[in-house]
């Protein structure tokens, strides 16, 4: 059903009582084209794509729990393309453009929200290098803007700008970047991919593949074994379980990041905020919480919860260029399990088996690249060949020395 | 989390970094596949849901190195020792 001002009024006639379900619950069948593993944003997406772009219709999507509750329902829900690395900022900055017009094109409200994201800089080396940042993110299509103090205080008069140690000395400006109501993106991409055809079978974890002659021919689940000649992991902090499971191994940890709210309070943060002498950035909700967030805990985790110290660090942060917030109450806190990968950039290439392929290693960042990763993915997946945007995404970059390490911090997922 | 040092006695995990898990054995350069060794040694990971073998640093404390056995899923701490002399089974 088609969502618009005429079907709410409609509804509401009828005292909002006829209102169909926005997907089916779909059953496992015997056989499919393809099956993507993971029911979050990536594989929802990857999903959608591969049946609006490739025409593959006959497709299931298998999710161990109910969808949208992985990190896709976790993260902190900012959307932006500011990467200094060209591989990186074509990429993104294609997700950012998708973004802007996916809510017409799901039927669906994403609350799709350019309210700009700031980079605040502390020293003039600082400066030197988000001028430097701004200038690569123009040359991969993205905006960006350098703000001088008076203009950051004009918008954001709250700010310590005369902080002792980290004085705001002015901010790098991507006007287009912003946040995306999280869950939302989840259920539009679920409710129209189910639309076009595809099974999106919930309650359904995958235990196993079925591998003859070292090709993949389908997966064993929790609900029975399910044929298929493709086969996409797409599962965010637990792909090295699935590639366990598989045979071989991925340059990815698993990490735990926390994020935090408030309890809500009138219009008060205009846009995204980041410090940048420490980790801590920040947006409000339209409910008005205060959502932020900072570091990794900085160890392996698949527990989705994590320990108090890195709270008190990430508050510590926010004191030193918002102590207004010192008064605000915490109202919640969890975490989540992110795949950090060995150059803190994304994989999306066929697996080391054949008839299985890789979307993984989104470390913290992966929800604003969501719907060019389903595209992405569906390309590969779909024609056995990567998207051109995706080219530079492949797992034999670590032994061919083309990382891409945005930071520069080596093979040590914990630090970028 | 507290990490029992052997040196400092139990302590808050926020004095200690982690290092991941306790890599194989440094492959000879020497030998015939040394390249994809040596790959797989960097950038590979087993990345297990359930106990790990870890290094960890008392950066905080004693600044030795440590052994951590740690179940990721539950972050119980099943066992810790300095990893300086010891081989890879904590002997
Ligand atoms: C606290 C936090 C804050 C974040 N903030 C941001 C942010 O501000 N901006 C940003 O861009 N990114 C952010 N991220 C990162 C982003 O959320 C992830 O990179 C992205 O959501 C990962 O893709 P996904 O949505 O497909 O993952 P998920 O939603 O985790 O989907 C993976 C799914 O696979 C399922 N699964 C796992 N194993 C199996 C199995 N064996 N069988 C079947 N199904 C299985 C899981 O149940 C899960 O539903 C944040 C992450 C966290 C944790």
């Amino acid at each position: 059903m088609k969502y618009s001002l005429f079907s709410l009024a409609a509804n509401t006639l009828t005292k909002h009582k006829n209102w169909k379900p926005a997907l089916v619950d779909a059953h496992p069948k015997a056989k499919y084209d393809a099956i993507v593993i993971g029911g979050g944003g990536h594989g929802l997406a990857t999903a959608y794509y591969l049946a609006r772009e490739f025409g593959l219709t006959n497709v299931a999507v298998l999710e161990k729990g109910a969808i949208g509750l992985g990190n896709v329902g976790r993260n902190t829900t900012i959307v932006r393309s500011n990467y200094l690395l060209p591989q990186n900022g074509v990429f993104y900055q294609h997700a950012l453009s998708q973004w802007e017009t996916l809510e017409k094109e799901l039927n669906y409200n994403v609350m799709v929200s350019q309210r700009g994201v700031v980079n605040l800089f502390h020293s003039d080396a600082q400066r030197d290098a988000f001028a430097r940042r701004g200038n690569a993110m123009r040359l991969s299509g993205a905006d960006a803007e350098l703000l001088g103090r008076d203009k950051v205080q004009k918008m954001m008069p709250f700010l310590d700008f005369d902080n002792a140690r980290f004085p705001i000395m002015g901010a790098l400006l991507q006007k287009t970047g912003g946040t995306v109501r999280h869950d939302a993106v989840a259920w539009g991409y679920a409710r129209a991919a189910s639309e076009l055809g595809v099974d999106i079978i919930q309650n359904c974890e995958v235990t196993g593949f079925e591998i003859s002659n070292g090709r993949a021919t389908g997966v064993q689940t929790t609900r029975g074994t399910i044929l298929s000649e493709k086969i996409g992991i797409s599962v965010a902090g637990n792909s090295s379980m699935l590639a366990q499971m598989g045979g071989f191994r991925l340059p990815i940890e698993s990490h735990l990041l926390q994020a935090f709210v408030t309890e809500a309070v009138k219009p008060l943060i205009p846009n995204v905020i980041t410090f940048g002498a420490g980790h801590f950035y920040v947006s409000q909700s339209d409910k008005g919480g205060l959502v932020f967030g900072g570091d990794l805990d900085g160890y392996n985790s698949y527990a989705q919860r994590g320990g108090i110290y890195t709270l008190r660090d990430v508050v510590e942060s926010g004191m030193a260029i918002m102590p207004m917030i010192g008064r605000i109450k915490l109202l919640r806190s969890w975490g989540g399990t992110v795949d950090m990968s060995m150059d803190g950039s994304p994989i999306i290439d066929r697996a080391p088996v054949e008839g299985i392929f890789v979307n993984a290693g989104w470390c913290y960042g992966g929800f604003k690249a969501t719907p060019a990763a389903g595209l992405s993915f569906a390309h590969l997946i779909a024609r056995d060949e990567p998207h051109k945007i995706a080219k530079a995404y492949t797992l034999n970059r670590f032994a061919s020395g083309h990382i891409i390490d945005e930071k520069g911090q080596g093979a040590q997922p914990n630090l970028h | 989390m507290r990490i029992n040092c052997p040196y400092c006695g139990n302590r808050d995990v926020a004095e200690f970094s982690s290092m991941g898990e306790e890599p194989a054995k440094r492959p000879d350069p020497q030998q015939a596949d040394a390249q994809t060794a040596f790959v797989d040694y960097v950038y590979l990971r087993n990345n297990p849901a359930g106990p790990n073998k870890e290094l960890w640093y008392h950066g905080q404390g004693c600044r030795q190195w440590l052994r951590v056995n740690r179940n990721t899923l539950s972050h119980k701490i099943l066992g810790v020792s300095l990893a300086a002399g010891g081989d890879q089974n904590g002997k």
